[in-house]
């Protein structure tokens, strides 16, 4: 008989859900094993023999020659054995940790396993609380008699049956031998330590939220799933694919291209602030660096994709078609990324500025795309949606990648950079230094100040490059002459 | 990048209902069309046509999925096994860099699964068991009450199991335990695009780094990893090789890829372009299932957060484990690399996040 309480189920409600759990029982047959398992000796409590106890010691030497692995990965994983209650501690029941000593456990019945289908519910706490209760004469650990007055209320309808049932539970148990009772209820008292942990101890059940959907059920299946599955799968054969070797390929040549540039597997110039705790590193690649570092610049010329999303690099690029005569290309992509990416109710006004910006004929900064995508465009800017630019952005991205990226690394603006950037030397602190620096950090510019500067550059940069009007020029001229 | 084979026909009039929105390339009968996503709904729900039963339709499926598998495996001429030579930095733990606590925001929901930064750094977006996310403006002013200007932007059926903000502050991608995962206008709350396609709770999904930056791929409890056109909400590629709930997924630094780390032990990488999984990254002695994963800047490496309360680091080429990280004293949440590569972060049931560099 079950009760559904309100309170959260410390054992999962979905058994099925921990996958590791019929691995993990595999293993633990292996090591109950009597030939090639973990050796068995005998404890003495007093008068009686408690067979089948294995020392700590043993246990990680026989995981660590199993799995093949380290010392201290077998003892976290035999942590992890008496975490979830398949082995139980006999000296300290309530650290629920493998140390690598003598110390002794032992295997749990498979009855208290947490992969058996029933879950230790409310009720059965009781009970087991209740039998103490009778056994001990009263005495409980604090935690226990915090949980045993709260269930005693909350459960207070069934309690003579609880009551009952724990006396008739106790009768039983005293009717066993005495090693037989000593074992089990070592057992019973290490499967409600690793169910009902004290509060504030770490528990291996806790498995978060329920997941919506039972792994087991099986979910009937109805025609619209399997026409949609019909329709993907189609569309997923006609889709191109590439060869195994071309796309891993190109996986190793990322990977190369970047093994210097990675913090982790290369040396960080002129030190990784996080190991030597001074941040010289982050001040020399700032956003608005007036030289900017060796390694930095070597990045700008991986991809067009780098040289953008860096904005220092942007600013360089900016430089170089402002010479160039062609930044207006660049200008639509930024004017169309932000279309793409801002607010609905900004996206009208957005697109009319770009169009009578760029699309128009005769527009101050026209861009030069072919005449089919400046068409759909166009028709498109009729009703325009948040992705109506697209074409034309892929477009220009596309001509600014294959032409004028490699015409800006082969420019003077591009190696005028490479010969002014920095190479900063490797720092090397003594450990005295090392402390200085741990006193002295500081927290650095708030992102919400560096947001802000940022969005006062760009409008200045919006205002120095608002498209000319010639007509109001020649009249000034005029006037002066 | 994988975008580019839909730049020519994603906008434009429906070839079934003529009216202009984001269009999805489907096959009808061998023949290609483009349809919106309505009409691609109402193709799929009408009426089982003469001669069609649930059990033809079934066997077309299967017929369909084994063809696939075969055109997957024309293209494998290469496993993932090469060997470039490395070498090894020191692994020190700290605590944040100045161990200062900037903002502290009391939240009225208990279970918080999701949060994310904005690009701009002026706002996060957090979400949870109470079915929304919602996205609070920073300030500079330490002394402000933010948890009044908390807004709440997106709204699910069930609970949220991760946000991510786009390339701007204006928009929020979420996922969530009712199997979708939506598009959401920040300002205005307004539901720009949803997906659907799993038939399981949604765990987690990543952004696509790529310059065009218009997919995104999710990973669930039915065991599939899908990738999404963010324009028009169509399910382009989906992966079905774990054995068990997939917790976590992550883009490849260069966006042709991206690994998943599932409750089956294992996590495994999948390459985009060849539309199929290249490796599997596991071992018999790692039988707790893997919570997080993220890759180091070059992609060389990748952290795998698991619930045996270690960080496995994988050699993404040689499918080997490079060390194993230990320290925490309850499971691993989240890990995470800082943006520049200097360093990576891991959250902790212990309640507490180390620093590793």
């Amino acid at each position: 008989m079950t009760i559904r309480t309100a309170r959260p189920n410390r054992a999962q409600h979905f058994q099925p859900r921990l996958y590791c759990l019929k691995k993990l029982e595999s293993i633990l047959l292996e090591m109950q094993d009597t030939k090639s398992g973990v050796k068995g000796t005998e404890q003495k409590l007093n008068i009686t023999t408690i067979p089948h106890v294995i020392a700590g010691n043993d246990t990680i030497a026989w995981i660590s020659n199993k799995m093949k692995t380290t010392t201290e990965e077998a003892q976290a994983f035999g942590t992890m054995l008496v975490a979830y209650g398949y082995i139980y501690p006999l000296q300290n029941h309530k650290k629920l940790v493998m140390c690598n000593d003598s110390s002794l456990y032992r295997f749990q019945t498979p009855y208290f396993w947490p992969t058996q289908k029933w879950v230790p519910d409310d009720s059965d706490y009781a009970i087991y609380l209740a039998k103490r209760n009778i056994r001990k004469k009263g005495v409980l650990e604090p935690y226990e008699q915090a949980h045993y007055n709260h269930l005693h209320e909350w459960l207070n309808h069934k309690w003579d049956f609880i009551v009952m049932q724990a006396a008739e539970q106790y009768k039983a148990g005293k009717e066993r031998k005495k090693p037989d009772r000593v074992v089990f209820d070592c057992q019973e008292r290490a499967y409600w330590m690793v169910n009902r942990p004290p509060r504030c101890a770490h528990s291996a059940m806790d498995c978060g939220p329920e997941r919506l959907i039972d792994p087991n059920t099986d979910e009937k299946t109805t025609f619209d799933i399997y026409r949609r599955k019909n329709m993907f799968y189609q569309q997923a054969i006609m889709r191109s694919k590439v060869k195994s070797s071309v796309s891993l390929g190109a996986l190793v040549k990322y990977i190369t291209t970047y093994k210097n540039h990675d913090p982790l597997l290369a040396s960080c110039l002129p030190s990784n602030p996080w190991q030597t705790d001074h941040d010289a590193y982050w001040t020399l690649n700032m956003r608005r660096v007036e030289v900017p570092t060796k390694m930095r610049v070597e990045r700008w010329s991986f991809s067009l994709f780098e040289l953008l999303s860096d904005l220092r690099g942007r600013d360089d690029f900016k430089i170089f078609l402002k010479k160039e005569f062609s930044g207006e290309n660049l200008a639509f992509w930024e004017a169309a990324e932000e279309l793409k990416w801002g607010t609905s109710s900004s996206m009208s006004t957005k697109a009319e500025t770009i169009f009578k910006t760029f699309l128009a004929p005769g527009a101050p900064r026209w861009i030069n795309i072919d005449g089919r995508t400046m068409g759909l465009t166009v028709k498109g800017l009729e009703h325009p949606h948040r992705y109506v630019l697209e074409a034309a952005q892929t477009h220009v991205f596309l001509l600014m990648k294959k032409d004028t990226f490699f015409r800006y690394l082969k420019s003077p603006t591009y190696k005028d950079i490479q010969k002014k950037a920095l190479n900063p030397e490797p720092h090397n602190f003594s450990p005295a230094n090392l402390e200085q620096n741990a006193l002295n950090r500081s927290p650095g510019i708030h992102p919400i100040i560096l947001w802000q500067q940022e969005e006062e550059e760009k409008a200045k940069a919006a205002a120095a490059s608002a498209p000319v009007d010639v007509k109001a020029m020649m009249s000034k001229i005029d006037r002066k002459k | 990048m994988c975008d580019q084979t839909f730049v020519a026909a994603t906008f434009g009039p429906c070839d079934s209902c003529s009216k202009p929105s984001p269009l999805m390339n489907i096959y009808i009968k061998n023949e290609a069309t483009n349809y919106c996503s309505l009409c691609v709904e109402m193709m799929a729900c009408q009426g089982l046509q003469k001669g069609e039963t649930l059990e033809s339709l079934k066997r077309e499926s299967e017929t369909l999925k084994k063809k696939l598998e075969e055109e997957r495996n024309k293209l494998n001429d290469v496993e993932c096994n090469v060997s470039v030579i490395l070498c090894w930095p020191i692994l020190i733990v700290w605590d944040a860099f100045t161990l200062n606590k900037e903002h502290g925001v009391p939240l009225p929901c208990t279970w918080v699964l999701a949060c994310a930064y904005a690009p701009s750094g002026c706002a996060i977006a957090c979400g949870g068991l109470d079915n929304k996310c919602s996205v609070i403006p920073l300030s500079l002013d330490k002394n402000e009450n933010l948890a009044a200007k908390k807004k709440s932007v997106a709204m699910h059926t069930n609970y949220v199991s991760g946000c991510s903000f786009t390339n701007s502050d204006m928009q929020l991608l979420t996922s969530s335990g009712d199997g979708t995962c939506a598009l959401w206008d920040v300002e205005s709350g307004q539901l720009l695009q949803s997906f659907h396609g799993h038939t399981a709770d949604v765990l987690s999904l990543d952004l696509a780094p790529s310059e065009t930056g218009n997919t995104f791929v999710s990973g669930g409890c039915d065991m599939k990893a899908n990738v999404w056109d963010m324009r028009s909400g169509q399910n382009i590629q989906s992966f079905e090789s774990h054995e068990s709930d997939i917790n976590c997924v992550k883009y490849y630094p260069s966006g042709d890829a991206f690994a998943s780390a599932s409750d089956d032990a294992t996590c495994r990488f999948y390459d985009l372009r060849a539309d199929r999984e290249v490796a599997v990254y596991q071992k018999d002695s790692i039988i707790f299932g893997a919570s997080t994963c993220d890759f180091s800047l070059s992609g060389r490496l990748l952290f795998a957060g698991y619930n045996d309360y270690a960080i496995n680091v994988w050699d993404v080429l040689k499918g080997t484990r490079a060390t194993i990280l230990f320290g925490h004293e309850n499971r691993v949440s989240r890990v995470r690399v800082s943006p520049d590569g200097t360093a990576l972060c891991s959250a902790s049931w212990d309640s507490t996040l180390r620093v590793w560099a």
